[in-house]
């Protein structure tokens, strides 16, 4: 869990890990409801109190043609009774629920993990679309599995007769079948999943019940039939964690209830423009719903339009916030500089995707880095938070706000679409505990014969905000160079070398609010340091912990502030014999580490559109300290 | 009140030396806009001038308001965020043919289709001018250039049938030097929506008298100043436009001893958006250049519709930060399991 809130149990020292953990792979086609499937079976593996992480993993296409391997939509799951902080790396688990579902996926699977098949949908028309000669179910191919079949759609069918609907609606709850015999097999109450698909279907009553009548059913089905087999009820117990009120969390919603609490923090309003994009959109959505948190949402004409009007808000007095993932960041690119030319506060999300142009819309990357960091015109600096997991984001983007209106800057805010589509458990800060930093806006009138001095700064080197509508205080700013002390133009060289080093010191002085860098697992002054950032952090982490177990000198640093890096991050990089640094790019953060502190730092790179598996980490860590 | 009354065209100077050519028709338009702005009952404080990038655009340094040159194309999505933020503002957009219509046409084209209330000057120079002289969206084809040496091929974009187009519901015409300048900038001020005004304006360095075929003085008849609920008449009266039913087109007729009624003189509607239509689009042939306002026909406005919406989705929820991050399925752990 990502909460860190977790005590490390007996069991985690086991080298393989929890043994109380299961990973689950629901597989099927994109209109056959995975999505949701796990996301309830989530939601009643979170209300279990089991530790859990999740890995929606579906396709770009809307609507890809039925039965088709590019159709074929994923949700994985991994809970247990201990600190889970990945999706898992096999599943133990694959509920297939066509030809196409079980190709794409049964490579993965464990060795004698368990296959589910919806028999009824292995006809020759299917079989061919998933490009299978022969029945798998039937031809042998799947021996080093356990498999158990049945027509999940004609028992689905037959549980929702009595409600009438046609065939079509009739099957399209197969899902909620399969869920009720996911929840037998785990113990799990039905009770939520019945509350939820009442609201869900409040308007249509029958379909409410005919859902329930399949959740039911499956469920029954798991409890009566008599397969025995590798078909058996498991229990795990809850997971240690902290008292306290829990919720389940995804990436996007979390950033949206931290800008939110962020903006309130500081005593402004918000004005969110942005533009749809997989995987951002989802933040625009929710915060499209908190008007009564003096949020105005924009849905502007194109990326570039979503950040100016954000920096038009800015100027306005407003927090102005954007949000895209890679192509549109890159859109947005001019604009920043003028945010960072005017010196005003903003806060750009990217959730990256895989890269570059449209690449893997989808898919999870962490390649935008240097984009972050580098990505503009003249010399630009700006702030970069990035976030390591669901939970961790709400904090980061609190943090984004804080940095972005105490310096009069933008930040960047790093996110993936791993981070924002998986659900982890998260303990419900106390909002009591945060403290405000609120704004205060320049209301002085300069005295007579005075001029307005909109680029006075304060100790943090923050010009000064003075909103629109102030009378007395009018004024211009501008994309065109301005004078270091009045703000009008200036072309002159030694003015410009003055602000570009101005502007440059006051996003390196942002390190002096941030905190040290700590060492996430281990100690300073190991053999080998694992050094991450972002989403990598569950299975680093989970790694560096097995790896430790074994009695390796090995430490895990997990880095939230790319730019400025915390004062001591050199220091303590120092300390280590060898670094290695996994990334989902090219190796960005091995480059900025290797420039900024001149160390000998190795990547473990993996641009495959999929995070990093714990063993892929835990074989890095091997070879690194057996180099 | 009355200390407003008391501002003049100076209170609305900056002490900022501009820096246009000179003779550059912008210097007449800064005038213009200066002296008009006491009249409007502007308060400098309330009042925000956005630009883009281009000759035209370094007009907020000289305005003593609050103002904003932002990046090229670009002054319509600032100018949408500071009235979301603030819809007390008064915003005036500043822009140019390139800034408006080729690099940023697709803001224009938004700003204008959602109906923001503000202001938009569009100072049509047919010329790229901040970059020397290359020919821009609206210049006619054939027109010689750095980077059109043997002539332009490409059909030029009208700017107020763009804004029409695009759901402009106020759309107007002025001349750089011209007089009646300040009533169209009142009217458009007067316009609750975003009021398009394209003007004229003289480049003397790229692109000089390029207007002059109904700008010179000797050529004021080519002028055709439209009123509400007069009729369309030009060349000193001498001749009105009217409309031929037979083609559904426009016409010129002429006009004798001002007997405007037989010769089936036009008389202007500015709510009649076919009749705009046909009169931003007249040929420069025989007929004139329709000037004033065109189109004025005010329709609810963007920001309003946000604040209310906003303001009704919020009605009767208490913005309370801990019942929001405690929202959706909660469960609460008592205590450590392992602890005992
Ligand atoms: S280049 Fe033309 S438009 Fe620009 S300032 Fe000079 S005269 Fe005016």
């Amino acid at each position: 869990m990502a909460t860190a809130t977790h005590i490390v149990t007996p069991e985690e020292s086991e080298p393989h890990g929890p043994l109380e953990a299961v990973v689950v792979r629901f597989a099927g086609d994109s209109g056959d409801g995975m999505q949701l499937t796990g996301g309830q079976f989530t939601l009643s593996t979170a209300l279990a109190g089991n530790d859990l992480a999740t890995f929606p993993d579906f396709p770009a296409e809307i609507r890809a043609p039925q039965g088709t391997t590019f159709g074929v939509s994923a949700f994985q799951i991994n809970f247990g009774s201990s600190a889970i902080e990945t999706a898992g790396d096999a599943p133990d688990v694959l509920v297939a629920m066509n030809p196409a579902a079980l190709k794409v996926n049964v490579a993965s699977l464990k060795p004698g993990g368990l296959i589910i098949a919806d028999e009824g949908e292995f006809g020759a028309r299917n079989l061919a679309k998933a490009g299978y000669d022969a029945n798998p179910l039937d031809d042998g191919s799947l021996a080093k599995w356990q498999l158990i079949k049945f027509n999940i759609s004609q028992l689905t069918l037959d549980a929702v007769k009595p409600f009438g609907l046609g065939n079509k609606e009739a099957l399209r709850c197969k899902n909620m079948w399969t869920l009720g015999l996911a929840l037998w097999m785990f113990d799990r109450d039905r009770g939520p999943i019945e509350d939820w698909l009442k609201t869900k279907f409040a308007k249509a009553p029958e379909l409410a019940e005919a859902n329930i009548a399949a959740l039911n059913a499956g469920h029954a089905f798991g409890e009566t039939a008599e397969i025995g087999g590798p078909l058996k009820q498991h229990h795990i117990d809850p997971a240690p964690a902290e008292p306290g009120l829990y919720r389940t969390i995804t990436g996007a919603e979390s950033i949206s209830l931290g800008l939110v609490a962020g903006t309130q923090l500081a005593g402004l309003k918000m004005f969110f423009g942005g533009y749809p994009i997989t995987p951002a959109s989802a933040i625009l959505h929710h915060l499209s719903r908190l008007k009564e948190y003096d949020v105005t949402t924009f849905q502007a004409e194109d990326e570039i339009a979503a950040i100016a009007s954000a920096i038009g808000a800015s100027f306005a007095g407003s927090l102005g916030v954007t949000s895209s993932s890679g192509p549109g960041i890159a859109l947005k690119g001019e604009a920043m500089g003028l945010a960072i030319m005017t010196e005003l506060p903003l806060v750009i999300v990217n959730s990256q995707r895989g890269g570059p142009s449209t690449g893997l819309p989808t898919k999870t990357e962490q390649s935008d880095l240097y984009q972050a960091v580098y990505g503009r015109n003249g010399d630009a600096p700006m702030p970069v938070i990035s976030a390591r997991s669901p939970a961790d984001a709400f904090d980061c983007a609190i943090e984004a706000v804080r940095i972005a209106v105490q310096y009069m800057t933008p930040v960047m805010l790093l996110t993936d679409g791993y981070i924002a589509n998986a659900a982890e458990p998260w303990k419900v800060p106390d909002m009591g505990g945060y403290a405000p930093f609120p704004v205060t806006f320049h209301d002085e009138r300069p005295a007579e014969g005075e001029q307005v001095l909109a680029y006075k700064r304060d100790d943090k080197r923050a010009r000064v905000w003075i909103k629109p509508g102030s009378e007395g205080l009018m004024h211009r700013i501008g994309g065109i160079e301005k004078n270091v002390k009045t703000g009008h133009i200036d072309y002159n060289p030694d003015n410009h070398q003055a602000m570009t080093d101005m502007r440059a010191a006051k996003v390196m002085g942002v390190a002096d609010t941030i905190p040290d860098q700590d060492v996430t697992l281990g100690e300073a002054g190991s053999k080998l340091a694992v050094v991450g950032w972002g989403s990598t952090f569950g299975p680093i982490h989970q790694a560096v912990r097995r790896a430790r177990k074994q009695g390796l000198d090995v430490s895990h640093v997990h880095i939230r502030h790319i730019w400025p890096l915390p004062k001591n991050l050199g220091e303590l990089l120092a300390t280590y014999d060898r670094i290695i640094i996994p990334e989902m790019n090219n190796g960005q953060l091995k480059t900025l580490l290797r420039d900024q502190y001149l160390v000998d730092a190795k990547p473990v790179l993996k641009v495959s559109g999929q995070p990093f598996m714990i063993a892929e980490i835990e074989a890095a860590i091997d070879e690194a300290l057996n180099a | 009140m009355n200390e407003l009354t008391k501002l003049t065209a100076k209170d609305f100077a900056t002490d900022q030396e501009v820096r246009w050519c000179p003779g550059c028709g912008d210097y007449a338009v800064l005038k213009a806009v200066q002296r008009t702005m006491p009249e409007l009952g502007a308060k400098p404080e309330n009042t925000v001038f956005i630009s883009g990038i281009g000759c035209s655009s370094r007009f907020p340094y000289y305005m003593e308001t609050y103002g904003f040159h932002t990046i090229h194309g670009r002054a319509p999505a600032i100018a949408t965020g500071v009235k979301l933020a603030n819809p007390d503002l008064d915003v005036w957009i500043i822009t140019g043919d390139g800034d408006a219509l080729s690099i940023g046409g697709n803001h224009t084209m938004h700003v204008l289709r959602r109906n923001l209330d503000c202001q938009i000057l569009l100072f049509n120079n047919e010329i790229y001018g901040l970059t020397k002289g290359q020919y821009s969206p609206t210049s006619r084809a054939g027109t010689r250039s750095p980077s059109t040496p043997y002539g332009s091929v490409d059909r030029p974009a009208n700017p107020c049938a763009f804004a029409l187009g695009s759901g402009a519901r106020f759309v107007a015409r002025g001349i750089d030097v011209s007089k009646h300048l300040p009533d169209v900038l009142k009217a458009a001020y007067a316009h609750k929506g975003a009021a398009f005004v394209e003007i004229y304006q003289n480049c003397i360095v790229y692109n000089d008298d390029v207007f002059a075929p109904f700008t010179a003085k000797e050529n004021a008849g080519k002028q055709l100043w439209l009123k509400t609920g007069e009729p369309m008449l030009f060349d000193g009266g001498a001749k009105g436009i009217a409309l031929d039913v037979e083609t559904l087109s426009l016409r010129v007729v002429d006009v004798t001893d001002g007997d405007w009624q037989s010769a089936g003189v036009l008389v202007h509607n500015p709510q009649n958006k076919a009749l705009a239509q046909m009169l931003v689009e007249m040929p420069s042939d025989i007929f004139p250049v329709a000037l004033g306002v065109i189109f004025d026909s005010p329709a609810p406005t963007f920001e309003s519709a946000v604040v209310e919406q906003n303001k009704a989705a919020a009605a009767g929820k208490a913005p309370n930060l801990q019942a929001l991050v405690s929202k959706g399925q909660s469960w609460q752990v008592e205590k450590e399991p392992r602890a005992e």
